[in-house]
């Protein structure tokens, strides 16, 4: 416990700190706050229990992914294939469902969500591609795979009312959803692994300074490796409870996911940069982005409003991270 | 004036087009036919009229992946207005879309300092939210045909559509080689801070291509349009990761201060004829798909061990 | 407290050598720091004024100052008898003064008359380039500098040396009244650097007021006419150098006596550590043999380029050769990267501690278990108490002054980042130690804590090698010098029985 109330301290000491540099520390709970504030003003059931479950449901598919991408981007790299990665994975567990019965089809699909993500880590990892151009090309590429393998056709389960498949995404535990379930706990324990481990803290160092990695002996193509093995390890994660949600998968069911991942981990403060970040504070950038989208949904609002709203929100956010440990608003171009 | 022979050995992607070229003339009798060669062209103008903007926008250091959302926008407006505006406001209002959203980022790059990558991500999803409320998620068609008639038509025989992509490929080439505004791309790209303490007004300068690669996203949506007749809310889904490829494929660095229009040119041209060769060959689109995504990572590769072997580096 | 009048030893101005630049008790303050104070100083036309004083003596801050980059708290800055405020590098490039920086400022992928004239390119109508009139006032600029390159040829292409020579003609492209040289010295070789005085000599006959600020005692006693102090922010006195020595302005930048005596005795063998034979790589070294024993210091000494810091990056696995073999205690074992080297007991103290080593953004304590994290993990749970523990012993020992172990390095100076290097790496416990230019840019003071730091690792037996390119530093702190040139070795020295006239040689290619 104290590991995990840990992890919400400020992480590390600089000289004095103004308002300004104060809220560019603590200004993510701050957003959260006002989130949580403004729509429950805004709206009658934003408050209500049963809301703040569905929220937290709808985070956890993207806040699942974007758990996996955060060790990726404080590696120093991107991941911008998790999007046609979810589509994969889950066309091929509900597929495989009827197939070979859910006690395979899981398995199977990680092990192959868990290889596509192998081949990011070996091209980004060992061959030291850039990881903007790769993990774009693999995005096609897997979509091309996806093709090939569904034949452009979208698949089903069968039977949904009778299969324990249906528990990843449409069961709960004690009142809470499972996929909330499977959010958080992965969360605190990749936070426990980002913060108190030898694993975590390379990885820091690999993103902070890469060449000072190297000449410290720190083994830093594996590193990276290992970095888009837990992404691919979560986006099979997210499949699950996608897959088990929906019981069935278009082709591209996941596209576009990559987008607001990434955009949950900026807001949350990782820099793109790499170096620093942390798994709350992505998990609280992911249940903003959630947020909006349900607050506005209540107020009636049709769905595509809320990327209007993400946009703005993003912008300004990361303006205030920069201009708190830039000292002033403006910058000096 | 540089040799052709100059010109290949400095951007290899012309290389690679020659043996893509050879390789479907000999695999597809359709191939080698001038009315196929300009409907390459016509393909790719699409992604090719944003590679030129990107490719100012990429030398300077910056990125931009809203292009595909600017496409949807401009599209919409430019068929969407016409009933209201006639084709030449619609198109108008279509173009001009395209520069507010340019100059937005732009200002907003300049005046905050938040990188171009996440502005830009930003106005990537909220400008595909523009387009959705425009829309309505609905599909535009356009009523006048004197619309479609002017993506058919040609002059001298040559669609008017490629003509446009040829001019300004020309136009753009010159601006980045012989003007001071193209000369500061490669400063600014090369080392901002230098750049700054030289005098340039770095701010104004990366607005200036915002805007145009926001211009020039527009442009591509209204044409396309006009070649469909039509526009649809999802349209330009995707381009931004074409563009950048194409962009990449030319020889640009990625990290900026080098890159070329003629390498960019090669490069878009280097995906339309793979893809019009293997639609040909009648490969099945998904393998077009991965194999486009292998060629880049290949080109990757192959320019990743060209530049290690230039210097004595330390073993990775 | 003597006033300024008193402390200034030089002449009497005449009519000619009013200054033609002076600072006028300038102040300036950061949050925490201040870091100038009633600095007054000025500068005369045709001479070249040596600015000296250790690290965080203000010396930057005041170069920034006159370059525009930072503005005075309190005080003024007088240009040629009329009061000026510059309020950016533009402005004070337009009032006629530079700074020539350590970073360069140009734009590698360009071509050299394209960075000379920077954003000051020859146009037509505003919005052309006239490449034709670029080159030809490039090629004046270049011939009176007397360099040998085109102006067409890409900048990046060229040596740091002649990048350094742009850098120079574009500040004389703007006709300055008055240049500030920050450490020009710090990559060139020999000969560059007497070209580069030449340059230095040129201008001051031409009338234009030099400041130059270095830690070279040797070319501010060669190159300079006046030289300033500062100390803590504070000025200490300027001095006519003929009339002056190094003691003296040592003394008055420390405050104290220096002891820069180190006794040298013969030193303690212990095993072979480090046994290299043959070891080559095409176009950078070859054939390097040699051996490290422990309790011993090896110093090796050259010129930039001569080789050295690519050797040492072989030994410790970051570079593979094409022949030879380096073994460790008489066994021959591969060494493919830096942890297997660690691995062997070898640790690196690299040439550029802000981008090898240290991850400027992590905390000192975790800056210094880096190299070692697996000592302090269980089950890859990491101890942090005893991570602490152990920084805070280094912070003792090696004197680090830092704010606290949780604080990130980034802000350190850069003796104390040096510092926490070291101390990153005294906690693997090495047998081999190399350190590659471990006092570059560092204070005096910090200096010779290093160098006695050095001598004393090597009593407790470990094996030292030190590479350095000042010859003061490598005599003070080897048992043995190796001399390189060219990427070959072409003398080895017992400490005993060197001389400065022999070394010199060894490392620029004459016979020995």
């Amino acid at each position: 416990m104290k590991a995990l109330l840990d992890s919400f301290k400020p992480g590390l000491k600089d000289k004095e700190i103004s308002p300004l540099q104060f809220f560019g520390k603590h200004g993510i709970s701050v957003a959260l706050v006002l989130c949580v504030v403004i729509f429950s003003l805004a709206t009658e059931n934003f408050l209500s229990a049963d809301n703040f479950l569905t929220v937290v449901m709808q985070a956890s598919i993207i806040g699942t992914i974007a758990i996996g991408v955060t060790f990726v981007v404080i590696g120093g790299n991107l991941d911008l294939s998790v999007g046609s990665l979810l589509s994969f994975a889950t066309v091929l567990v509900v597929d495989l469902h009827d197939k070979v019965g859910p006690g395979m089809a899981i398995p199977l699909m990680f092990v192959f969500t868990l290889l596509i993500g192998s081949i990011n880590g070996f091209l980004i990892g060992y061959l030291r591609l850039n990881s903007l151009i790769v993990t774009l090309g693999m995005l096609s590429a897997i979509q091309g795979i996806t093709l090939v393998y569904t034949g452009g056709k979208n698949v089903d389960i069968s039977d949904q009312e009778n299969t324990w498949f249906a528990f990843f995404g449409r069961e709960e535990i004690f009142g809470i959803p499972v996929p909330a379930l499977i959010f958080i706990v992965l969360g605190i324990i990749l936070q426990i692994v980002l913060l108190k481990t030898g694993f975590g803290r390379k990885i820091f160092a690999v993103g902070g300074n890469e060449t000072a990695a190297l000449f410290s002996g720190l083994r830093r193509k594996r590193l990276v490796f290992s970095t888009y093995l837990l992404s691919a390890f979560t986006t099979a994660c997210a499949a699950l409870i996608l897959g088990s949600r929906v019981m069935g998968s278009q082709n591209n069911v996941g596209e576009g996911y990559e987008l607001l991942v990434l955009a949950g981990v900026i807001l949350g403060g990782t820099s793109l940069l790499g170096g620093s970040g942390s798994i709350v504070r992505t998990v609280i950038g992911v249940l903003i982005l959630a947020m909006i989208q349900n607050g506005l949904l209540l107020l009636g609002y049709p769905y595509y409003t809320q990327w209007l709203v993400t946009w703005v929100v993003i912008i300004v956010a990361v303006w205030l991270d920069i201009a708190a440990k830039r000292g002033k608003l403006l910058s000096s171009y | 004036m540089k040799s052709i022979f100059d010109i290949i050995t400095k951007q290899p992607i012309w290389i690679f087009v020659l043996i893509c070229i050879i390789f479907f003339s000999f695999s597809s009798p359709f191939f080698f036919d001038l009315s196929n060669f300009t409907n390459i062209l016509i393909q790719a103008s699409t992604i090719g009229v944003i590679a030129i903007g990107m490719t100012f926008v990429m030398i300077n250091g910056n990125i931009d992946l809203s292009v595909g959302a600017t496409v949807a926008l401009a599209a919409s407006l430019a068929v969407g207005l016409q009933p209201q505006l006639g084709i030449t406001g619609a198109v108008f209002v279509g173009l001009l879309s395209g520069v507010l959203i340019g100059g937005l980022n732009g200002i907003i790059a300049w005046k905050t300092g938040v990188d171009a990558f996440i502005v830009t991500l930003g106005a990537m999803i909220g400008v595909r939210g523009l387009v959705f409320i425009y829309t309505g998620e609905q599909s535009f068609y356009a009523h006048d045909l004197a619309y479609s008639d002017f993506g058919a038509s040609s002059l001298f025989s040559v669609p008017v559509l490629a003509l446009i992509f040829i001019f300004l490929i020309i136009l753009s080439h010159l601006v980045l080689k012989y003007t001071i505004h193209g000369r500061n791309v490669f400063a600014v790209g090369g080392n901002r801070i230098a750049a700054k303490e030289a005098g340039i007004r770095v701010g104004p300068h990366m607005l200036v291509n915002f805007i145009l690669i926001g211009f020039l996203a527009a442009l591509s949506g209204v044409l396309l349009s006009t070649q469909m007749g039509a526009s649809t809310p999802n349209l330009g889904r995707n381009y931004e990761l074409w563009t950048i490829t194409a962009v990449v494929l030319g020889g640009t660095r990625l990290t900026g201060g080098y890159g070329s229009i003629i390498g960019t040119f090669g490069g878009v041209l280097a995906i339309a004829i793979l893809r019009n060769g293997m639609n040909l060959l009648q490969v099945p689109s998904f393998f077009v798909l991965i194999i486009l995504g292998s060629i880049l990572i290949i080109v990757l590769f192959i320019d990743k061990r060209f530049s290690e072997q230039q210097g004595h580096g330390v073993r990775a | 407290m003597s006033t300024q009048a008193e402390m200034t030893e030089s002449t009497e101005l005449s009519s000619e050598q009013k200054p033609l630049l002076r600072l006028k008790n300038v102040s300036k303050c950061f949050p925490g720091v201040k870091a100038l104070s009633g600095v007054s100083l000025d500068v005369r036309a045709g001479e070249v004024h040596a600015l000296l004083g250790e690290n965080g003596a203000g010396k930057s801050t005041l170069m920034k100052i006159l370059a525009g980059i930072y503005q005075p708290d309190e005080g003024e800055v007088i240009l040629e008898e009329k009061l000026v405020h510059m309020s950016s590098p533009l402005e004070a490039r337009d009032h006629g003064v530079l700074l020539i920086h350590q970073e360069l400022s140009l734009v590698p992928d360009m071509t050299v008359a394209e960075n000379v004239f920077l954003g000051n390119i020859p146009r037509f109508a505003n919005m052309f380039v006239n490449n034709r009139h670029l080159n030809k006032r490039c090629e004046e600029i270049l011939t009176r500098l007397n360099c040998k390159f085109k102006p067409t040829e890409r900048l990046g292409n060229l040596s740091i040396a002649n990048q350094q020579m742009v850098e120079i003609a574009r500040a004389l492209v703007f006709q300055p009244k008055v240049v500030v040289f920050d450490e020009p010295t710090a990559s060139l070789t020999d000969y560059e650097k007497v070209v580069l005085f030449d340059v230095i000599r040129e201008l001051r006959e031409g009338g234009t007021g030099i400041v130059y600020i270095s830690h070279r005692m040797d070319e501010i006693f060669e190159l300079s006419d006046r030289i300033s102090v500062l100390r803590d922010g504070t000025y200490q006195g300027s001095f006519d150098t003929p009339k002056t020595d190094i003691d003296e302005v040592t003394q008055r930048m420390i405050g104290r006596d220096l002891d820069s005596d180190i006794a040298h005795q013969p030193p303690e063998l212990g095993v072979m550590a480090l046994q290299v034979n043959g070891l080559g790589i095409e176009g950078l070294y070859s054939d390097i043999s040699f051996d490290v024993y422990a309790g011993e210091v090896v110093g090796f000494y050259g010129l930039v380029g001569a080789g050295r810091t690519e050797v040492m990056e072989t030994i410790f696995g970051l570079r593979k050769p094409d022949a030879g073999s380096v073994k460790v205690h008489g066994e021959e074992l591969a060494i493919n990267s830096p942890t297997d080297a660690i691995d062997q007991g070898l640790g690196l103290v690299p040439e550029s501690r802000k981008e090898q080593g240290l991850v400027l953004g992590m905390s000192c304590k975790d800056n210094t278990t880096l190299a070692n994290i697996i000592e302090f993990t269980k089950f890859g749970w990491v101890d942090t108490v005893a991570e602490k523990k152990v920084f805070e012993e280094y912070k003792e020992k090696l004197r680090i002054k830092c704010p606290g172990w949780e604080y990130s390095t980034l802000n350190l100076s850069g003796g104390n980042q040096q510092k926490v290097v070291i101390g990153k790496w005294l906690s693997t416990s090495p047998k081999i130690l190399i350190l590659d230019e471990p006092t570059r840019g560092i204070d005096v003071g910090s200096k010779s804590e290093i160098h006695h730091l050095i001598r004393e690792l090597a009593k407790t037996g470990l094996a030292v090698i030190v590479v350095s390119s000042e010859m003061p530093e490598v005599l003070t702190v080897s048992d043995r010098i190796v001399a390189m040139y060219d990427g070959k070795i072409t003398k080895c020295f017992d400490r005993s029985e060197v001389t400065e006239d022999t070394l010199i040689k060894a490392i620029t290619g004459q016979s020995v």
